[in-house]
């Protein structure tokens, strides 16, 4: 099994041998075909990897649980400082596999730049994040979203100038090659147009299929950006507050949605509307000031006096 | 709805329609112009330069990188087929792959340097790219500096079409023309010009999709600057010379001008532009050094008017990609 490790694990991240927790449940099919390095081979010692692979055995015989199987995405002590001020700091954030976490908090809270931590869009200064057990605390963001963690953004990340079909067609390419063959007509991406239409009509975008993504209101683009990162078909998901910004009526309808994706994937989000919190999520971590005040599901929270006073202030808590 | 199928999903049938008539109207257009009095080598000309700034509007209109040292594919490509042409003594074909081979080779160079950066960043890096270049050539024996490479042997391409007649050179002009302009509009048209376009849309989205953007950005400028070589090359044989203010770094600004004057991610607005400002240079060549202050009034006005140039705001009037 630690050969395997070895063999799937993608360029520029830390060779196995360094991950804290090797314990044989990575999935070199999710590392995408291609990307293995030698270099990666070079730079890890013998005796480390002796060492590796005697852990993983001894995990094996005793039965031990393995975390990593039961959190897809672990981190220790993540911490992210601009210029002496800690935006995230010592975050500890433990994300089961298939369930809904919620990150909440009030305003300047650090969940954004959290997000952008877990996605790599920023470096963190310190700590360590670990997807699927593998540690991916120095790749690529990129790299991250091919291994299948995939996030939105706040602001709604369309392609404005690119149909909604085309849009989701782009995040369907990226996998197939292709991408880089300037020489083809592009109507070789017809072949996509099947899966596009479906995604599409799962978030309710049938008849927006040939509106440029800028024409569309605001609901329906935030409903094109989860149909394109469905396209990537992500065993994880980050939304960064899908609902902001919409109406009642989209509001149900991204929940429904956000719902019945989670049967299959792993979603953390970033919501400032409790009452969707309240809903959807199986259980709530509150950060205030860049550390974690409180985890537990909304009931537990909000019988919570610190929470309580995070948001209201200590006055009328 | 998934009962729809691939064939009844219109991605953009019109559009595509709408710009093949075009080039088609084009092409047949310049075709006749040997048969009119239109004065030919003003044509050639501005054909190179249109060449030079569609390949710069693949940059900049469908990656959304403005490199402001495109000058340097030019005078690079010119430089090397001129000397290849006039001291190797090599064929007109050769030549040309010479200057071509030169300029992707440059290309792969400055990209690799300047690729990372974006914005602002980027346009200074290949600024400065093309003035190091600019310095080496003033200073270089075979460019012959200030003098430039004269009296270049236009010759025999493929041994058949004899390059010094004016209307031969001209046929061999135009084709280079169209296939360069058919070579960028396949890319534009192709699985890599959507991911180009994806990137120039919204970069980050492009990244959280897993693309690693650079490479992309890497692979338009190769592209842009290969193809600019080439435009360079054909100008030498209508020239016959190759002079410093190829390499300029004010060409570089002229060459940002055609394609904002045209109309900026446009696909016919380059050539627009480019005959536009050639134009201007050849007729109102009397006002002597008043040209420059009559282009920079008409940037202004451009820029303060029709921002998205002439061919710009025809699509946009008719609501057609063009």
């Amino acid at each position: 099994m630690a050969h395997r490790n070895r063999r799937a694990f993608p360029r520029g991240s830390f060779p196995p041998c360094l991950i804290h927790r090797v314990d044989g449940i990575f999935r070199p099919e999710a590392a995408g075909p291609g990307r293995f390095s030698k270099a990666s081979r070079r730079a890890c010692p013998n005796r480390e990897k002796v060492a590796a692979r005697e852990m993983a055995s001894r995990r094996r015989l005793t039965g031990e649980i393995c975390l990593a199987d039961e959190f897809i995405l672990e981190t220790h002590g993540l911490t992210k400082e601009f210029a002496g001020f800690f935006a995230v700091r010592d975050v500890a954030l433990k994300v089961r596999r298939g369930s809904i976490h919620a990150l909440i908090g009030p305003n300047g809270a650090g969940k954004t730049t959290c997000f952008n931590l877990l996605t790599k869009f920023l470096k963190p200064s310190a700590g360590q994040i670990l997807y699927k057990g593998q540690d991916i605390t120095a790749m690529a963001p990129a790299d991250v979203a091919r291994l299948g963690l995939v996030r939105s953004f706040q602001i709604s990340a369309v392609f404005p100038h690119l149909t909604a079909l085309e849009n989701v067609r782009v995040a369907l390419q990226r996998q197939h090659g292709s991408s880089f063959d300037f020489w083809r007509s592009k109507s070789v991406l017809d072949r996509f147009n099947g899966r596009a239409m479906e995604l599409l009509s799962d978030v309710g975008l049938s008849e927006f299929a040939n509106t440029p993504a800028v024409e569309m209101p605001y609901g329906r683009k935030r409903a094109l950006e989860i149909a394109t990162t469905l396209a990537l078909d992500p065993e994880m998901m980050l939304l960064d507050e899908p609902m902001a910004g919409m109406g009642h009526e989209d509001i149900d309808k991204i929940a429904a949605l956000i719902k019945r994706i989670s049967a299959k994937h792993t979603i953390l989000m970033v919501e400032h509307n409790l009452s969707v919190v309240a809903n959807l999520s199986d259980i709530i971590t509150v950060l205030t000031r860049g550390q974690v005040l409180a985890q537990g599901n909304y009931a537990e929270l909000s019988k919570d006096e610190r929470v309580k006073e995070a948001y209201l202030g200590a006055g009328h808590a | 709805m998934s009962a729809l199928t691939d064939d009844t999903i219109p991605v953009t049938p019109r559009a595509m329609r709408d710009e093949m008539m075009v080039f088609g109207a084009m092409a047949v257009l310049l075709a006749l112009v040997p048969l009119t009095d239109i004065y030919p080598f003003f044509v050639m000309q501005a054909l190179c330069f249109a060449l030079l700034a569609c390949a710069f509007n693949l940059l900049i209109g469908y990656g959304g990188l403005l490199s402001f040292g495109h000058a340097m594919f030019l005078g690079t490509a010119g430089y090397c087929s001129a000397h290849a042409l006039k001291v190797w003594g090599v064929t007109p074909e050769l030549g040309i792959v010479v200057g071509v081979a030169a300029a992707a080779a440059l290309s792969v160079v400055t990209g690799f340097i300047s690729i990372r950066r974006q914005g602002i960043y980027f346009s200074m890096i290949t600024l400065a790219l093309s003035q190091l270049l600019y310095f080496i050539y003033l200073q270089a024996p075979f460019t012959h500096g200030e003098d430039g490479i004269q009296g270049i042997p236009q010759g025999y391409l493929f041994g058949i079409f004899n390059l010094s007649k004016p209307t031969v050179l001209y046929y061999v002009v135009l084709a280079g023309f169209l296939g360069g302009f058919l070579l960028i509009f396949r890319t534009i048209n192709s699985p890599f010009g959507e991911v180009l376009k994806s990137i120039r849309e919204n970069e980050q989205r492009a990244i959280s999709l897993g693309y690693k953007t650079d490479q992309y950005k890497l692979l338009a400028f190769i592209l842009s600057g290969t193809l600019a070589g080439f435009a360079g090359s054909l100008k030498v044989f209508v020239a016959q010379n190759a002079s410093l203010t190829d390499v300029h770094w004010t060409m570089s600004g002229e060459i940002v001008l055609m394609t904002l004057v045209g109309g900026l991610g446009t696909i016919f607005g380059p050539v627009v532009g480019a005959f536009v400002i050639i134009a201007m240079q050849q007729y109102l060549a009397g006002f002597g050094q008043w040209v420059t202050v009559i282009q920079g009034v008409i940037f202004v006005a451009c820029v303060l008017t029709f921002r998205r140039g002439i061919i710009g705001e025809i699509a946009h009037y008719f609501r057609r990609s063009l």
